[in-house]
């Protein structure tokens, strides 16, 4: 997963959709641990646009 | 490492956390309250809207300091601005005040303190502590340091990003048709009708609506949700909202103080939100309205409950579901027929297209409702637009 950190809001809304619960959010930085399978629901909810699936145009 | 001890951790100073906090604190019950931000109520996270109907029920003290706006009624905009008022005592849930959620929030809070919680702020829940295979507090780490919090019960009140259920078992998983993912600006310098909250239904924000929610006669919570399956480029919240401020001849000049983020669960009850030692409440209990979005007023009422189930557990000394199932009785005695009516409504309307919704609202207004609640509206539609309402007809 990319992470455009600049257009993060760290609203939560990709932790809370998340299946695997594979993101973890604090006041500064947003991760994926081993458990994402790359389903990409995150990427479609951010309201800001600020995931994208890596190797995806 | 330091240990802290009480009866209840309540994980979450929201409306949800803090009341159940406070129920439970002035039942005797020793409660502290752990937040993970820096202040509580803030950043504001909501569009704010509340109805006034059911602050008495909840025991929460109305202060101008945290009223906004008094609200006059609901504006409903059908897709071609076709335009539907409906006064406030009979406008629903979000309409009667817009609050100050930074101001609402802290009373809440300051409530349950006075109740007797303790509140620990920069404090967020890292995992759960466990013992014999049941939940016995919370690992949490606390202006960084690495801290436990041994409790008899926890209380899951971390909103939609809720960690607590998972990590308990509780199942709150979502479908995407179930998640509204929403954008805001607080807008000021606008020209608009601040006396009423509006609401813009159609495909100005498709599978949700956008709302108007009056701060000042200059200043409103402008903003909207889209149902996550009808997303189709990335950022697409935030891309409508811009489109639909600047397409409204009185909003197009306006100018933004703060914008907001964020995801809403607008799905069908959960199956259970407790089990031995763990309550969910609020957003993490996924109690929010399926049509509006809203979920003050039932974290605030489900919070009660739970904390009343609180009291009860330390007085007999059982924080299993023995002493629980009385949280989960009353808060879906209370709420439950309403979420599952709504949430049927939700899956038909999101459906709609504009001409449809178009005519909705004019039947509507035609017809007239005495009452605005799903079921009145549903009954109405019935009359005119049999089709629609088939599929669920034994709820109208």
């Amino acid at each position: 997963m990319i992470v455009h950190i600049e257009k993060c809001h760290k609203c939560g809304a990709c932790v809370g959709s998340c299946p695997q619960n594979a993101i973890y959010l604090n006041d500064v930085m947003l991760e994926f641990n081993e458990n994402c399978n790359r389903c990409g629901r995150c990427v479609k909810i951010c309201p800001v646009g600020a995931l994208e699936m890596e190797g995806k145009e | 490492m330091r240990q802290i001890k009480c009866d209840v951790v309540v994980v979450g100073a929201g409306p949800a956390g803090s009341m159940t906090a406070k129920w439970a604190a002035k039942n005797g019950v020793d409660v502290v309250l752990i937040e993970k931000r820096q202040e509580i109520g803030a950043p504001v996270r909501c569009g704010e809207g509340i109805s006034k109907a059911w602050l008495d029920e909840v025991g929460i003290e109305v202060d101008p300091k945290w009223i906004a706006r008094d609200i006059k009624g609901a504006k409903f905009v059908s897709p071609t601005g076709f335009t539907y008022f409906v006064d406030e005592k009979n406008a629903g849930n979000e309409v009667g005040w817009v609050v100050d959620r930074v101001f609402f929030d802290k009373a809440l809070a300051k409530d349950a303190a006075k109740a007797g919680a303790k509140i620990m702020l920069k404090t967020a829940a890292t995992g759960l502590i466990w013992k014999d295979g049941k939940v016995a507090g919370v690992k949490a780490v606390s202006h960084g340091e690495e801290i436990e919090i041994l409790a008899d019960a926890v209380v899951g009140a971390d909103g939609y990003e809720s960690q607590i259920g998972r990590w308990a078992g509780i199942d709150t998983s979502l479908k995407p048709n179930d998640i509204l993912t929403c954008y805001q600006y607080r807008l000021t310098n606008i020209k608009y009708d601040c006396d009423y909250c509006e609401f813009v239904l159609g495909s100005a924000a498709p599978g949700g609506y956008v709302w108007v929610f009056p701060k000042t006669e200059d200043t409103a919570n402008v903003g909207l949700g889209i149902l996550t399956p009808l997303i189709k480029n990335l950022g697409d919240p935030k891309m409508y909202l811009d489109k639909f401020i600047a397409e409204t001849p009185g909003l197009k000049d306006g100018q933004p103080l703060e914008c907001v983020a964020g995801a809403v669960s607008v799905c069908a009850p959960l199956d259970s939100v407790c089990i031995d030692h763990v309550i969910l409440v609020g957003d993490a209990a996924r109690q929010i309205d399926p049509i509006t979005g809203g979920g003050i007023s039932n974290s605030c009422i489900a919070g009660m409950f739970a904390g009343k189930a609180l009291a009860k557990a330390k007085e007999t000394g059982d924080y299993t579901m023995n002493t629980f199932q009385e949280y989960e009785d009353n808060w879906r005695d209370r709420l439950e027929n309403k979420l599952w009516r709504n949430w049927m409504a939700k899956e038909k309307l999101v459906t709609l297209d504009d001409a449809t919704l178009d005519s909705l609202v004019k039947t509507i207004s035609e017809v007239g409702v005495e009452k605005l609640s799903v079921r009145n509206l549903l009954a109405i539609v019935k009359e005119k637009h049999p089709d629609l309402v088939k599929e669920f007809e034994d709820l109208i």
